[in-house]
């Protein structure tokens, strides 16, 4: 569904503040996988899905969508099969307008006429749509979207993304400002969309727990590459002892080799 | 003089439209407008006195103002400059521009040629007196523009373009272009600010290059007042409020130039009092915010 070849993003390049964010990193994403991505901070997670989403153009290596070149492709076009969810719940919606107002534009990816199309009908169909969210918000369709909770619109983001049918959808920690209580029924209805719309999706998380218990495939990042990949059954045993543990076993694989380096 | 008042606080009320459009809306200081409004101006009055008629040379200057705004678009988004800067590009270079519309000259007078308001005062004089003519047309052309406009914001495209200030990241998220929304935003609202700069030429009885000077500040006072007036969020009320706030930042001003002298205020002053009424208006909304941010934090607790 959509791959990563050999990409390098390095910051400031030739600057003393050089940052090697991604190093030669490859990845192949199958369609239908549900990935969870765990690794320390600026381990590259973010930039990650930046260079998915289009934010930046990777400093060499490519980027392919169904086998097409999507590398120089603007976030704007990508953004037309890919959807993505930031930490911030600020970010997804406009807080300034109305619930439903917002609901109308995201409904369709792509330019808009000057065609009105909030109606009786799809205030129903919105209504419906806002039910199984179970936040009273399907009593709330003219209010403005800054007078609800940052769960409530995280959980109303959510939605509007996965109406909006995208092929693929990026989480980028999208529950870790929440609360508790929000957090766990945001991620609930997450896996509950992705069974339902059968989507392929990558969650960022910090919680190792959290990264074990959702998903078919997890990843871990550190420096800018993948250094570990498991799925399927394999995936299935792992437990937080177990992944710490491999952790330090590929960590200290590279500390070993440093300490070679110096001696 | 309770005339006067209305009917230059409803002409430049359409002025005031634009800047609500750029400042509130689209979240872009666009400081084009102290260019495109003698532009429409310098538009339909050459145009008049070349003869065409009064509805197509308001057309032309819509499309002038447009076509602008969509300069300080383009000069925004290719250039990557801040929207500031990209709009006194262009107020600057419109003083130029207008003086060859204008003929080489810095005022064209319009007092022999039949104008739009000429002719409709004309058409009715016998019904109503001239001062009540020109305050009907004036109601009726700010009318149709403000009912125009509360369509447009309710279309998807108009929802869009209010999303975009606010948040540009969903905007792209939409698989939408910012840039081009960019384009149709400054380009509708330099529009309005020179249809405005086409009716004040008309009603003034000339256009002149330095008719824009400043105007801007005037425009944001007068988005400012309105929002005094009354509170909501429907588009409705807002391009309402607009309206009524250019009413009464010409009622102060006229109060300023005629009672001023009382305390020995001149004409000269009057661009202080609206630099004064803008910071008051800043000052008091500030204060406000920090209430309601209050009560709210009170409310938590």
């Amino acid at each position: 569904m959509i791959e990563l070849q050999n990409i390098d993003m390095i910051f400031g390049m030739g600057t003393p503040d050089e940052n090697h964010v991604l190093n030669d990193l490859s990845l192949k994403v199958n369609k239908g996988d549900f990935i969870t991505i765990i690794g320390s901070n600026g381990a590259g997670k973010s930039t990650l899905f930046n260079v998915i989403s289009g934010k930046y153009s990777p400093t060499s290596g490519r980027v392919i969508f169904q086998e097409g070149d999507v590398t120089s492709q603007p976030e704007y076009k990508r953004a037309r099969y890919i959807g993505r969810i930031f930490q911030d719940p600020l970010l997804g919606t406009a807080g300034n307008m109305r619930l439903e107002d917002n609901m109308v534009i995201t409904m369709k990816k792509g330019f808009k006429g000057l065609k009105i199309s909030l109606n009786h009908q799809l205030r129903e169909k919105f209504r419906d749509e806002l039910i199984p969210l179970d936040m009273n918000l399907e009593n709330r369709l003219s209010d403005n979207v800054g007078t609800l909770s940052g769960g409530q619109r995280q959980a109303l983001t959510l939605l509007m993304t996965v109406l909006s049918q995208p092929e693929i959808l990026l989480l980028d920690e999208h529950t870790a400002a929440l609360d508790p209580k929000n957090a766990a029924k945001v991620l609930e209805l997450t896996c509950h969309f992705i069974e339902k719309y059968q989507l392929t999706a990558m969650m960022v998380t910090h919680n190792m727990q959290q990264a074990i218990d959702y998903g078919n495939r997890l990843l871990m990042l550190d420096k800018g590459q993948v250094i570990f990949d498991v799925s399927g059954e394999e995936k299935k045993k792992l437990t937080v002892d177990l992944l710490v543990k491999k952790f330090h076993e590929i960590k200290k694989g590279n500390f070993l080799y440093d300490e070679a380096l110096l001696s | 003089m309770i005339e006067g008042i209305l009917v230059e606080g409803l002409i430049y009320g359409i002025m005031a439209l634009g800047v609500f459009i750029t400042f509130r809306i689209l979240d872009f200081p666009d400081l084009s407008v102290d260019g495109t409004f003698p532009l429409g101006a310098a538009v339909m009055a050459s145009t008049l006195t070349a003869g065409l008629p009064p509805l197509l040379c308001l057309l032309l200057a819509f499309a002038a103002g447009a076509a602008a705004g969509m300069l300080t678009a383009l000069i925004h988004n290719t250039l990557k400059v801040p929207g500031l800067l990209a709009g006194i590009l262009t107020m600057t270079m419109l003083w130029s521009i207008n003086i060859r519309v204008l003929g080489g000259r810095a005022n064209l007078p319009l007092m022999r040629v039949e104008t739009m308001l000429t002719r409709f005062v004309h058409g009715w004089g016998s019904a109503l007196s001239q001062p009540a003519a020109l305050l009907l047309f004036c109601f009726v052309v700010v009318l149709i523009v403000k009912l125009i406009m509360d369509f447009f914001f309710h279309t998807d495209l108009g929802l869009t373009l209010g999303a975009l200030g606010f948040n540009e990241q969903m905007v792209i998220a939409m698989g939408i272009d910012p840039r081009a929304l960019k384009y149709i935003a400054l380009g509708l609202a330099n529009g309005l600010v020179a249809v405005s700069g086409a009716f004040a030429a008309q009603y003034q009885g000339f256009a002149d290059v330095n008719l824009g000077q400043g105007i801007i500040v005037s425009g944001l006072a007068m988005v400012m007042l309105g929002e005094f007036i009354l509170r909501s969020n429907k588009i409705g009320w807002l391009t309402t409020r607009v309206i009524l706030g250019s009413i009464a930042y010409r009622a102060i001003m006229y109060a300023g130039r005629y009672y001023g002298y009382y305390i020995n205020l001149t004409p000269n002053d009057l661009k202080l009092i609206t630099g004064i009424l803008i910071i008051i208006a800043l000052a008091v909304t500030k204060l406000q915010d920090k209430k309601s941010a209050a009560r709210k934090g009170k409310a938590k607790k």
